[in-house]
């Protein structure tokens, strides 16, 4: 290769290098954010659990989410990100999703897709299956308001019994490295009963009613929840990746300027050579 | 004096904390005073204002779109998809969900879905803008 040429790519390899070093910093800044957000809203749903534990524990209250019902069609929430450029965020969700779906069932008829994120629906998209609700464009910090729309809509769903069942697929954030691919059951809420509540509660005007309006706000809540872990796993792995990037082209810099030393010096040697070669033909 | 805790919560985080002699809401079934030492109750709430009565006789309001409230003998927990404090409620936007819920009712009549969801969305505008005019 050409002095210059290998000049030309250590500069654009530089640029590359500045840029995936911002986007790592960025990253961190907004998983930082994130996990501020996951805190505060740990108390709503450690609070709302406790009392869905109380009153699913205590009585023989029976509402039909939180009943097992034959499967006709199974719905599934898949959570991924806007944008690539975060490793194997996405393609983890996806991959396993769609292995899923392909095991379980035979024919479209008997699943329903529920998305967030672009990239997850172009991927189901491309694929012909069909999504029955998706949002896109989710702030790197949500809000509730945001998402409410499709959650109420994910639990109504269920409710009115286009599914029967509500799994949910997201990357569970673990720590700055590492995410765990997450599979989790929302409907029917199963899992309640296991919780053991301390309180015993009085129940104005009833148990029934209250359950109307508290277990809908609770797997809203779930999802929401769910929403803000991945948020922070995607911006975790966001980073991860840019920072991998950043260290691949320090590495190829690195590379690259030796070659670049050495075929300096190798012109510099040949034209010596010449040099010495023109002045013993004069003698 | 005995005072009780209160607590507002929404999956954003902490809303409201402080003390109160009396805490009252609206629940489905009816307006609630809570004192200190109340039995453990749980109730829906409905769109509506909760009066914080402090121990300095000032009355305090937080919106809060619905919910329910728990009410144990030190404490009192609402959790609320959304909830502002009088003080913090801008009026502006408020006004401005109420005209975009109403243009929403006044267009379409025949999807339920939709008209239901304006109206809600018309109430927890008026709630906000009533309880706003309080502080």
């Amino acid at each position: 290769m050409a002095l210059r040429d290998i000049k030309a790519r250590i500069d654009s390899t530089k640029k590359t290098m500045q840029i995936t070093k911002a986007m790592e910093m960025v990253s961190a800044a907004k998983l930082n954010r994130a996990e501020q957000n996951a805190k505060s809203f740990g108390p709503y749903v450690d609070k709302i659990q406790e009392v869905v534990g109380s009153i699913a524990s205590g009585s023989n209250a029976k509402h039909s989410m939180l009943l097992t019902r034959p499967v006709k069609k199974t719905g599934y929430f898949v959570v991924t990100a806007d944008r690539g450029l975060a490793g194997a965020y996405n393609s983890n969700v996806l991959r396993h999703v769609y292995r899923t779906i392909q095991q379980r069932h035979k024919s479209p008829d008997e699943y329903a897709l529920i998305v967030i994120g672009k990239v997850g629906v172009n991927f189901f998209k491309s694929r012909k299956m069909s999504i029955l609700d998706s949002i896109t464009g989710v702030a790197d910090q949500p809000s509730f308001a945001e998402i409410k729309a499709i959650a109420s809509k994910a639990v109504s769903l269920y409710a009115d019994g286009t599914f029967d069942e509500l799994y949910m697929y997201y990357n569970h954030f673990v720590s700055a490295i590492q995410s765990d691919l997450t599979e989790k059951k929302l409907l029917p809420l199963t899992d309640i009963a296991e919780t053991k509540s301390k309180s015993s509660y009085e129940y104005e005007p009833s148990e029934d009613e209250i359950l109307e309006v508290l277990l809908p706000q609770y797997a809203e809540s779930l999802i929401y929840g769910a929403l803000l872990d991945a948020k922070a796993a995607e911006h975790a792995s966001r980073m991860t990746a840019m920072r991998n990037a950043t260290d691949n082209a320090n590495e190829l810099i690195g590379q690259l300027t030796l070659s670049y030393n050495r075929e300096r010096q190798a012109a510099i040697t040949q034209e010596i050579t010449e040099i010495v070669g023109g002045v013993a033909a004069l003698e | 004096m005995k005072t009780i805790q209160v607590s507002v919560v929404t999956p954003d985080g902490p809303v409201f904390e402080g003390n109160a002699k009396m805490v009252s809401a609206k629940a489905k079934s009816g307006e609630l005073g809570v004192l200190p030492g109340h039995i453990p109750l749980v109730a829906p709430l409905t769109i509506s204002a909760v009066r914080v009565h402090d121990v300095d006789g000032k009355t305090q309001y937080v919106a809060v779109s619905g919910g329910f409230i728990e009410v144990r003998p030190e404490k009192v927990t609402i959790l609320a998809e959304a909830a502002e404090v009088a003080g913090d409620i801008e009026v502006d936007r408020a006004r401005a969900a109420k005209e975009r819920a109403e243009k929403r009712l006044a267009g379409n009549k025949q999807d339920n879905v939709d008209a239901t969801r304006a109206e809600f969305a018309l109430k927890r505008a008026i709630n906000r803008i009533d309880i706003a005019a309080k502080r």
